[in-house]
């Protein structure tokens, strides 16, 4: 047992408790909370995974953004549905089955995969992972045309959240 | 180059109507300026190929003309083309004139200037305004026509009618020109048409000259038939006059006598002869302008123009001339005796019209085509003055109405008196046109056109149609003195009589422009006798040139002269002496029954056209025709139908069609609609259960068909 | 590294079938987008593993994870503006009765 496999361990019964919280939890501002808590477990997965950049990207973005959206949007709109009455619906067992059939096929297909026990590789002294990335983000070669597509999505996206959230102002 | 300007001679009226109806009618100065300008241009155009005539040599022989194919026929053509002839150039020329005045004459009558009526509303003639002055003092003056635009563009539209007919040189188009005069006609008579006396006259008109145009149509049909042309050029070829000639065709008549008799029936229509007379005296109901020149100087005279066209045809049989003598004869004399018991100043010149278009008619049934040529132009210009005389007179006196507020008929002529100090440029122009309708002798146009039908009447042995028309011209100058005595001398008979006023400029100065007509047309036709051979007889070798054998000149008769003198002098003076003195309708020895009511002719239609006619139409043809034989029929077909229809639906269309096809199809749709649309429930998550519940379904399926 | 590749994944699995309960389950609008954002971190688990495990050099599991976080915030973005939309007009959040264009 390494430590970062315990770090690991750790970190997962972090993220599974956590997401558990955010699913079955009957107030929504808890389960905003506790997804800041899967979000940040899954951050420390990135860095074990040793990919720095996206750690930092997860707790930024994920966590200071949307995360901090979901709360407003839950306090904005929190007057009326509260936490009253039971949060999931009438048929919550078949969705409880499905997801537990989707998680056994997926675990037994996994686990039938040769390649699944492998180990990684240490990555070797010469690659600069975080130079790599960036330069794959931006060279024509790569992937700048969907990083770029991307960006104009989010742009689009920003434009229309404005738009859409002003439709029915008084 | 004369020719594109024939071809042009109609158009400007034309375009004229289509501005006005479609564009301009809200503006009244503009309309009459678009009018009055078409009317311009045309009396220009007439006015460039008149005088290009002139020039000509030997002009009957060397006419304007052209002609373009029109409808094909088979292997021929219908062709239509302008023709401008000696007689269509002297016509032209009066139409030319007449149009042009009566026009500007429109302005001055109907009102131009003056204020909007108090409560004038459209299809009324207008009832006056009251105006303040600057003292306040309130007092009525004439208030313009509401319908001022619509007039202008009838009149342009019938001004279109009358120079297509003019200028046509075969029968179709001048046919086309006369069914555009006559629906013209229609339109002015009835252009009040709040008044029924209005509509009635101008429904009696449409449907009175109806009857000579049939004929007039059958004419023409059966010319073409013949002669396989409607062609002046090819009609009047001698050799197919002559295969006409020698056509027998029924009733012991050639070919040619029944085209002519036919065709002349349609004058007797257009012209008002008797016996189809009846519709131009109720056609006064119209504005004076419409009488002066639709029923006195251009649309009846087409009538007359058409027989003398057609004479080369209808002197080929010799019964056809003496029918078309014995009408205009006794047309002239009837008419004239009925208008001396007239006192309407309209009805009279109305039946003065008709007695001299019987004239024409007359002279050209002896034979003397240039005599009723000349009669028809002279005849337009001083009948179209005293129509627009008479019009100002009824102007006059309607102001003098207006201004007294006294209610007295202001056409009747007992009403009148004493007008020539009121209004003097009427009463000259008046006397003038009076004298030249009577034949006043040498200095008038009118004594040189009637002496000549006189001589011709005379000279070619044609007694007792000399006769007839010698009492007729004594009559026409005994009523037309009457008239002028009754309406212009004497006493006011009237307050209204007393304050009635000059009327404008816009109505005097046409009268005076046909005054001069009126005298100085008959110079250019004195016969050589007068003038000593030094002038020949202009008119006479100009017109006389249109027909292929230039008539003889007549020499010099005693008789006829000595009889055309003493008629137009006996009756003026006769006139004169009598009338004089009368002071009122009870006083007046000729106001008898037979006479005032023209000899009962309307009567009499009415008992044996009108009321048959409506006899057939109820109880005949719809009571019995139409109600019971053929909606009979109609019925017992529907009833059928009705019974095939309803097998067919119970029996076929309502089980199998519908409730197979229709209903089945559309119920077993339905079924399976309400069955899936429980699926379509709008719940998002409701889908997504389905459709992930099937993914696992089908991975499911398909790992383990694959194992 | 010694830990296998197949705990990432079945860790990842495990999270996207706890996100995708949360998207069949739950009654609030605003919970079912907290189930998707669970399950599109779990795919970015899945991203930056394989991109780990199996090539290093090559960047585009990392690109993609980049991706999947832009795509997330704008989904997030433009879901949360609808839901704060249907809201005020038709005052509820539960996902069921926004069923406006149902037949």
């Amino acid at each position: 047992m390494t430590a970062d496999k315990v770090i690991f361990l750790l970190c997962a019964a972090l993220i599974l408790g956590s997401a558990l919280m955010v699913v079955l939890t009957r107030k929504l501002i808890h389960a905003a909370l506790w997804l800041v808590s899967v979000l940040f477990g899954v951050a420390v997965l990135y860095a074990l995974l040793q990919a720095g950049f996206l750690a930092v990207v997860q707790v930024v973005i994920y966590i200071g953004a949307i995360a901090v959206l979901f709360i407003f949007a839950v306090m904005l709109t929190r007057r009326e549905l509260l936490d009253r009455g039971p949060q999931t619906r009438s048929n919550w067992w078949i969705a409880a089955i499905l997801a537990l059939l989707i998680l056994g096929g997926l675990v037994f297909l996994i686990l039938g995969q040769p390649e699944a026990g492998r180990s990684a590789a240490a990555i070797p002294a010469t690659v600069d992972t975080l130079r790599n990335l960036g330069m794959a983000l931006v060279s024509p070669s790569a992937y700048v045309l969907p990083f770029e597509v991307a960006s104009v999505l989010l742009l689009a996206a920003l434009v229309g959240a404005v738009y859409i959230a002003g439709i029915g102002k008084k | 180059m004369t020719n594109w300007i024939i071809w042009l001679l109609p158009l400007p009226p034309l375009l004229s109507f289509f501005l006005i109806i479609l564009f301009t009618n809200k503006n009244r100065p503009l309309s009459h300026g678009i009018a009055v300008g078409a009317a311009g241009l045309s009396w220009l155009g007439s006015m460039i190929v008149f005088v290009r005539a002139l020039g000509t040599e030997e002009f009957g022989k060397h006419v304007f003309g052209s002609a373009i194919n029109w409808l094909p026929t088979g292997t021929s053509w219908l062709t239509v083309g302008v023709r401008i002839d000696p007689l269509s150039a002297a016509v032209v020329f009066f139409v030319a004139w007449t149009v042009l005045m009566i026009f500007i004459y429109s302005i001055g009558y109907h009102n131009f200037g003056q204020p909007a009526g108090d409560h004038d509303i459209k299809g009324l003639p207008p009832h006056g305004a009251t105006v303040a002055d600057d003292h306040g003092h309130k007092h009525s003056v004439p208030s313009i026509e509401p319908m001022y635009a619509r007039f202008f563009a009838f009149i342009s539209l019938f001004a279109f009618g009358m120079y297509t007919l003019v200028v046509s040189d075969n029968l179709l188009t001048l046919f086309v020109g006369w069914e555009i005069m006559g629906l013209c006609s229609y339109l002015l008579i009835g252009f009040w048409y709040g008044k029924k006396s209005a509509r009635d006259a101008a429904v009696k008109a449409f449907m009175t000259t109806r009857v000579g145009d049939v004929f007039m149509l059958l004419g023409i049909a059966f010319l073409y038939s013949a002669t396989g042309s409607l062609s002046y050029n090819v009609i009047f070829d001698p050799g197919v006059l002559q295969t006409l000639a020698s056509r027998p065709a029924f009733l012991g008549l050639s070919a040619a006598g029944v085209i002519g008799l036919l065709l002349f029936i349609g004058t007797i229509g257009k012209s008002a002869q008797w016996p189809l007379h009846i519709w131009l005296p109720d056609a006064m109901e119209g504005p004076t302008p419409v009488s002066a020149m639709i029923h006195a100087a251009t649309m009846v005279s087409a009538g007359v123009y058409m027989v003398i066209r057609m004479f080369p045809l209808l002197s080929l049989d010799a019964h056809t001339l003496t029918f078309v003598a014995f009408i205009g004869s006794f047309t002239a004399l009837f008419a004239a005796t009925i208008a001396v018991a007239q006192n309407d100043i309209k009805k009279v010149l109305a039946y003065s019209t008709i007695s001299q278009l019987g004239f024409m008619i007359a002279a050209l049934g002896t034979g003397a085509y240039v005599a009723a040529a000349f009669h028809l132009v002279t005849h337009a210009f001083f009948k179209a003055l005293l129509f627009l005389g008479s019009g100002s007179v009824i102007h006059g006196m309607e102001h003098g109405v207006l201004h007294t507020g006294e209610h007295v008929d202001a056409q009747d002529m007992f009403n009148m008196g004493g007008l020539r100090r009121k209004m003097p440029i009427t009463f000259w122009t008046f006397l003038i046109g009076g004298f030249a309708l009577s034949g006043f002798p040498v200095l008038t146009a009118g004594f040189w056109s009637k002496d000549e039908i006189f001589a011709e009447a005379f000279g070619t042995g044609h007694l007792l149609v000399f006769i007839v028309l010698a009492i007729a011209a004594f009559l026409t100058a005994f009523y037309t003195m009457r008239q002028i005595t009754l309406t212009f001398f004497g006493e006011p008979r009237t307050k209204a009589a007393e304050h009635a006023s000059e009327t404008p400029w816009t109505m005097t100065v046409p009268l005076i422009v046909l005054a001069v007509f009126a005298v100085g047309y008959g110079w250019v036709g004195m016969p050589g006798w007068f003038t000593g051979g030094l002038i020949p007889n202009w008119f006479h070798e100009f017109v006389g040139g249109t027909l292929s054998q230039p008539p003889e000149t007549l020499p010099f008769l005693g008789v006829p002269v000595a009889t055309s003198l003493f008629v137009a002098l006996g009756g003026l003076l006769f006139g004169w002496l009598v009338y004089r003195k009368v002071e009122s309708a009870e006083k007046d020895f000729l106001q008898i029954p037979l006479l005032k009511n023209k000899y009962y002719f309307d009567e009499v239609y009415a008992f044996l056209f009108v009321k048959p006619a409506y006899w057939i139409s109820e109880t005949f043809s719809s009571v019995f025709m139409d109600r019971k034989v053929i909606d009979g029929f109609l019925h017992s077909v529907a009833r059928f139908s009705l019974f095939l229809g309803n097998a067919f639906r119970n029996y076929f269309d309502k089980p199998f069609i519908n409730g197979l096809i229709g209903d089945g199809t559309g119920a077993a749709v339905k079924a399976s609609g309400s069955g899936l649309r429980k699926i379509q429930a709008g719940r998002i998550q409701y889908y997504m259960v389905v459709s992930i519940a099937i993914l696992v379904i089908f991975a499911l399926l398909v790992y383990f068909l694959r194992a | 590294m010694s830990i296998p590749l197949s705990w990432y994944l079945i860790l990842a699995a495990v999270l996207f079938c706890i996100g995708l309960y949360g998207v069949l389950a739950r009654k609030n609008a605003i919970a079912i987008l907290l189930g998707v954002e669970l399950m599109l971190n779990a795919v970015n688990i899945n991203l930056v593993a394989f991109w780990r495990y199996l090539d290093p050099a090559q960047m585009g599991g990392q690109v993609f994870a980049v991706i999947v976080l832009a795509v997330a915030a704008a989904e997030v973005a433009v879901g949360l503006a609808l839901i704060i939309s249907v809201y005020r007009r038709r005052k509820t959040l539960v996902a069921d009765e926004i069923d406006l264009m149902k037949w």
